[in-house]
């Protein structure tokens, strides 16, 4: 997992709330079977509609969500989290997030950051005024600044901490890879291998 | 020096611990073996993929194909693209990351948890996982073997090593003789039926006592494999003579002086004298009559002599619901007997029950006898060393002249991902595990037996013990 400090990209105003996990990836393409290459199934039932955000020119390229309030609701689904990075998206914004969806997005890279509904309506009122604009996340000092809009966000410590450091579940167990080697050094000789290969 | 006398898993665990979990964290325990099979691996791999890492040990790890096989012209392309895409998946993530792959028509492919033991590769005192649920087979060995989700494959791809809190440990003492016609299956239906299928939940079971050391390795298998259904995510058998003399010459056991000084190992692994079982149950072998499912969870059995049960009879409510609802589902009435049951297939097969020793009980069952009128017999090898040495000895001829499809190795109806399922309705007496609905066909219905009570059923119709063949149908 690369390492997140800041970021600027495009701002997008989903003016949604409770964006449930069928929503962001319907259960159709749960069959298959990559981890990546979600980008086309992201929001899948809205993308029809002309008018959706993302079929809008100036938000087409977005990578930074502002979203209502409960985002990520409904199945656990990690694909929805895959969606999301394999659209572009590198962090959302909400005033309220499903747990499972927030752990499954610190797993996988993606900063949730959570903003008053307030200081959302004022992001989004200034991303509809600028459409395309972009805006500078910053997850050392936890803000976003959009235009002349510097919110602060909240996201937990130990994510935030795992995300600076670009560790997932495996690059944290490799941390102390040093000890896993050590492990291996004592295992005895008759231990299973499994190659080369030996049988028939 | 005096230190506290352990348990055989408390054993392996420790001699396995990479770090000790600190405040409340997991312990990190290293993995010696890891299988894989098309089903649960691809995101895996390709989670590997992207974050641009090896895996650390393709030596440890090993894969075949088993639950999309199909079990018929399996020279022929797979029809299905689901499961022809998750094979050629996992064909292309071996290639890519270097590791052993046994596919479908090679002589080692099989159920993974048939392929492990019988390549040898399963010993005493080593973990064990593999994304799926009955990798506590391997436990038959006394290796710690349990079932993985698909970001614990990847993490075991990449690090070797699994975080994991401790489990609580239930010893399941089994004392007395088993009658003959009774067998290590009507133990574990038993076993489940009287501690439910939530019974076994955070513990690891070990199986004592003298009717466990008296079965075979594929008879102990068979016993672990179900540790799942009982709700344990490991069961294990101490290694004794049995285990010893079974792993000796296969093509990974350890040759020559490291066989001693695997043994001498092992030896030390047993359950010490004076060790504490967070939880014990005890059940006695003597009394036991085969046993056979009459609901939709393995845990709703009964002795193959008695009837199905009445739902009022339950005094839980949720319990006497699920046994309404299951009644239903598998169209039965409370009072038939057993026996009585007329079935439509009897599927011989799964990692549960399809070693060589399963295919030789059955066969030499139905030996010479005719099969019911109506009734479809599938006879599926746990492998295909299994099936070559199944015909080899000549059960395929004694299937073949039963009526009974003498098929290629994988999961097949167990679970009924290839084409090899119930249809709606369809009544089946099966070796498998799983009885849930569904599970062998949509509005399939199971019952869970032992190899012998499946062959006594494809020769009577009804479900049957060999005892029953003697008396006039
Ligand atoms: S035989 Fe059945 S239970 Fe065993 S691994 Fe295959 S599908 Fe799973």
């Amino acid at each position: 997992m690369e390492k997140f400090e800041t970021y600027t990209g495009v701002g997008v105003p989903l003016r949604r709330s409770n964006v449930d996990t069928d929503q962001i990836i319907p259960a159709v393409y749960l069959k298959r079977i990559t981890k990546t290459g979600f980008e086309d199934a992201l929001f899948s039932a809205w993308r029809n509609d002309p008018e959706f955000v993302l079929n809008q020119n100036a938000y087409r390229h977005g990578s930074v969500l502002f979203a209502g309030p409960d985002f990520g609701t409904g199945s656990s689904r990690e694909h929805a989290v895959w969606a999301l990075r394999d659209y572009g998206f590198k962090a959302v914004f909400s005033s309220k997030f499903a747990d499972i969806f927030r752990g499954n997005s610190g797993k996988q890279g993606l900063v949730t950051g959570i903003i008053d509904d307030a200081t959302i309506e004022k992001i989004w009122l200034a991303l509809e005024a600028n459409p395309g604009l972009e805006v500078t996340v910053n997850l050392v000092d936890k803000t976003v600044v959009v235009g002349d809009i510097r919110a602060d966000f909240e996201i937990d410590e130990y994510t935030r901490w795992r995300l600076l450091e670009g560790l997932d579940d495996i690059g944290l167990t490799l941390r102390d890879e040093q000890s896993i080697t050590d492990f291996e050094a004592k295992r005895a000789a008759w231990l299973p291998k499994t190659l080369p290969a030996k049988g028939a | 020096m005096t230190s506290k006398p352990l348990t055989l898993a408390e054993k392996v665990w420790n001699d396995h611990l990479v770090a000790k979990g600190e405040n409340g964290s997991p312990d990190l325990l290293y993995i010696d073996l890891h299988l894989v099979h098309e089903v649960t691996s691809p995101q895996a791999f390709d989670g590997l993929r992207l974050a641009g890492r090896p895996v650390r040990r393709p030596d440890l790890t090993i894969a075949t194909e088993d639950h999309n096989t199909p079990t018929w012209d399996i020279d022929k392309p797979i029809a299905d693209i689901t499961s022809r895409t998750q094979i050629e998946a996992l064909r292309k993530n071996a290639a890519e990351f270097g590791i052993r792959i046994h596919s479908l028509g090679d002589v080692d492919q099989g159920i993974v948890h048939v392929v492990g033991p019988q390549l040898g590769l399963t010993m005493p005192g080593i973990t064990v996982v593999c994304g799926d649920s009955h990798t506590s087979t391997h436990g038959a060995f006394g290796a710690l073997a349990m079932g993985i989700g698909t970001s614990e494959v990847e993490h075991v791809l990449a690090t070797q090593t699994l975080p994991l809190k401790p489990f609580k440990t239930m010893a399941i003492n089994v004392e007395g003789t088993l009658r003959p016609g009774v067998t290590a299956k009507d133990i574990i239906l038993a076993v489940i039926a009287k501690i439910g299928t939530g019974g076994g939940q955070g513990y690891v079971l070990e199986y004592r006592g003298s009717a466990i050391r008296a079965l075979s390795m594929e008879a102990r298998m068979t016993i672990c494999n179900m540790s799942i259904e009982a709700g344990a995510r490991a069961g294990m058998v101490a290694p004794d003579q049995t285990t010893f003399d079974y792993l000796h010459g296969r093509p990974h056991a350890p040759e020559g002086a490291d066989w001693d000084a695997a043994v001498e190992y092992w030896k030390t692994l047993p359950t010490d004298d004076g060790a504490k079982f967070d939880a014990e149950v005890y059940l006695d072998a003597n009394t036991l009559d085969p046993f056979v499912t009459w609901g939709t969870n393995p845990g709703q059995g009964v002795s193959l002599l008695d009837t199905v049960p009445n739902p009022a009879d339950f005094a839980d409510p949720n319990d006497r619901a699920a046994a309404e609802r299951a009644l239903e589902y598998m169209d039965l009435t409370p009072g038939t007997k057993m026996k009585d049951i007329r079935v439509d297939t009897v599927f011989l097969g799964s990692c549960t029950n399809s070693r060589i020793e399963d295919l030789r009980a059955a066969a030499s069952i139905i030996k010479g006898k005719t099969k019911a009128e109506g009734v479809r017999m599938m006879v599926v090898p746990g492998s295909a060393k299994v099936r070559l040495q199944a015909e080899a000895e000549g059960l395929d001829a004694i299937f073949k002249d039963f009526g009974a499809e003498w098929r290629f190795a994988g999961c097949s109806m167990c679970l009924g991902m290839n084409p090899d399922q119930l249809a709606p309705g369809e009544r089946a007496a099966s070796t498998s595990n799983r009885n849930f609905e569904g599970r062998q066909g949509k509005g399939s219905r199971t019952h869970l037996v032992s190899p012998l009570v499946a062959a006594a059923t494809a020769i009577r119709g009804t479900l049957s013990s060999p005892a029953d063949l003697e008396e006039p149908n």
